[in-house]
């Protein structure tokens, strides 16, 4: 129960743990750094959620370089879910070269999964949000944009076209 | 979590049973629960459970077969500090406040953590004047609890340990418990009738079933083993599936479903993938005890390669 008085603070938001979710936010000085939702009947694995939450952080440049991961003890703590179920969604990071254990002081992000070609400032999301309002003025909703661009990624990705040989 | 290859299972059964004025309410029950596992134990009502629970407890003592607890026989004074039980009835001394019953918690016990023990029942904003008699249910749950942690037993029994308390409540005290497993490496078993309440929380599996073992063994591993299938109402019959494998099927309209325990691909026009945790426990619980795979213990049935892994 003893907790260093620079361990990060987790703090329970008492409306979100009721029902099947939870919520977990970090809070390093004051900037949360990462937040893992369990969602209990979505089908996809406990595990699963916390790797992929954790390198959609990753991706989004929310989690760094250096940062520290919450402990299998905080996160249990606030998500009740089995602490070997977070150890083993660490141990996938780690495999996967995205985060370290150092003995005695917390898993830590190693690499991050950023691509300054995806940044909130860069012409391929100016694109895209240009893109998108051409969308909505066609008069397409969000679930039909959302089904569209899963339908050509679909295509692009899965069908083995290469980015540089067009139809 | 420590190398499970040295450290004794937190309990390890060999032919155990145990009658009451001369009905059996568990028999040839074989298997271990390593140490340092979420351990569910699920059954129907009367299936023998709290029975299971007890005599781990040492409540009550074996008609039949060995019991062994944290590596000792179940009869060893020294499990006394080491494990903790919270009864389904939860009994506490009424006349006592919430206060004196965590005063006796920390005489009786040598190594009591008060101030885990108060922080369970701060959470649930008990005064600390308040007479048990005068608490809740899911109160006295609490208090239940809160003695129990309080001990830092290394194996906790839990019977039937959230059935009345609220979801929040529900929700704060799984969350306490999941944290003492990952901190000090606590084994819990823990039976159940709320079947979503386990999933997510336990990693090893106890399915009692008329006082016999009907699973036992790794949850990630067991679910492998297993397949929910649907296909055609005209695929199920009595052939359709071979029936070592069946567990349970079921035609609503022009789909069957069917539970099989294998992983491997079945030849005929079904279609279907690893189970959830509560469909797997529903196709058990829906099978009668007396068909099926794995229900005659002590055979060279699938379930003591899981009992031994």
């Amino acid at each position: 129960m003893v907790r260093a008085p620079d361990t990060p603070r987790v703090r329970l938001d008492p409306r979100a743990a009721v029902g099947h979710h939870s919520t977990i936010e970090l809070v390093k000085g004051r900037n949360a750094v990462i937040e893992y939702r369990i969602e209990r009947r979505s089908g996809v694995s406990t595990y699963q959620q916390i790797v992929q939450q954790t390198k959609q952080a990753l991706r989004l440049g929310l989690l760094q370089p250096g940062d520290k991961l919450p402990t299998a003890r905080e996160v249990v703590e606030l998500t009740a879910i089995n602490p070997n179920t977070v150890l083993k969604a660490y141990r996938e990071l780690e495999r996967e070269g995205l985060v370290e254990p150092r003995p005695g002081l917390g898993t830590f992000v190693r690499r991050s999964l950023a691509r300054p070609e995806a940044a909130a400032d860069g012409p391929l999301r100016a694109d895209l949000v240009g893109w998108v309002d051409q969308a909505r003025e066609a008069g397409l909703e969000r679930e039909d944009i959302a089904a569209l661009m899963a339908s050509v990624l679909e295509q692009r990705f899965d069908t083995g076209v290469s980015p540089a040989t067009p139809n | 979590m420590d190398d499970p290859t040295t450290v004794p299972p937190a309990l390890e059964a060999v032919g155990l049973g145990k009658q009451y004025r001369g009905d059996w309410a568990l028999r040839d029950c074989d298997f271990a629960v390593p140490a340092g596992r979420i351990c569910g134990v699920v059954g129907p009502n009367g299936a023998g459970k709290s029975t299971l629970l007890g005599l781990a407890a040492r409540l009550l003592a074996p008609t039949e077969g060995e019991l062994r607890v944290l590596g000792e026989p179940a009869t060893a004074p020294e499990l006394r500090a080491r494990v903790a039980y919270v009864a389904q009835d939860k009994p506490l001394y009424p006349g006592f406040t919430v206060a004196e019953t965590l005063r006796l918690g920390s005489e009786l016990n040598p190594a009591w953590d008060d101030e885990m023990a108060q922080q369970i029942v701060e959470q649930g904003e008990l005064k600390q004047r308040a007479r048990i008699g005068s608490l809740s249910g899911g109160q006295r749950t609490r208090v239940s609890l809160a003695l129990a942690l309080g001990k830092r037993p290394d194996l906790l029994l839990l019977d039937e340990p959230m059935a009345d308390l609220d979801p929040l409540a529900r929700h704060q005290l799984m969350g306490t418990l999941m944290a003492e497993a990952a901190e000090r490496g606590t084994t819990i078993v823990l039976s159940s009738h709320i079947l979503p309440e386990l999933d997510g929380v336990i990693d090893f599996l106890l399915l009692v079933q008329r006082g016999r073992i009907r699973l036992a063994g790794d949850l990630e591993d067991i679910l492998d083993g297993h397949q929910l299938l649907t296909g055609p109402a005209e695929a199920a019959g009595a052939d359709a599936l071979p029936a070592e494998v069946l567990v349970e099927q079921r035609v609503g309209g022009r789909r069957a479903t069917a539970l099989v325990r294998t992983g491997e691909p079945l030849d005929g026009p079904w279609e279907g993938g690893r189970p959830g945790l509560e469909d797997l426990l529903l196709g058990y619980l829906r099978a009668p005890a007396a068909t099926g795979p794995g229900t005659t213990p002590g055979e060279a049935t699938p379930m003591n390669d899981e009992v031994a892994a």
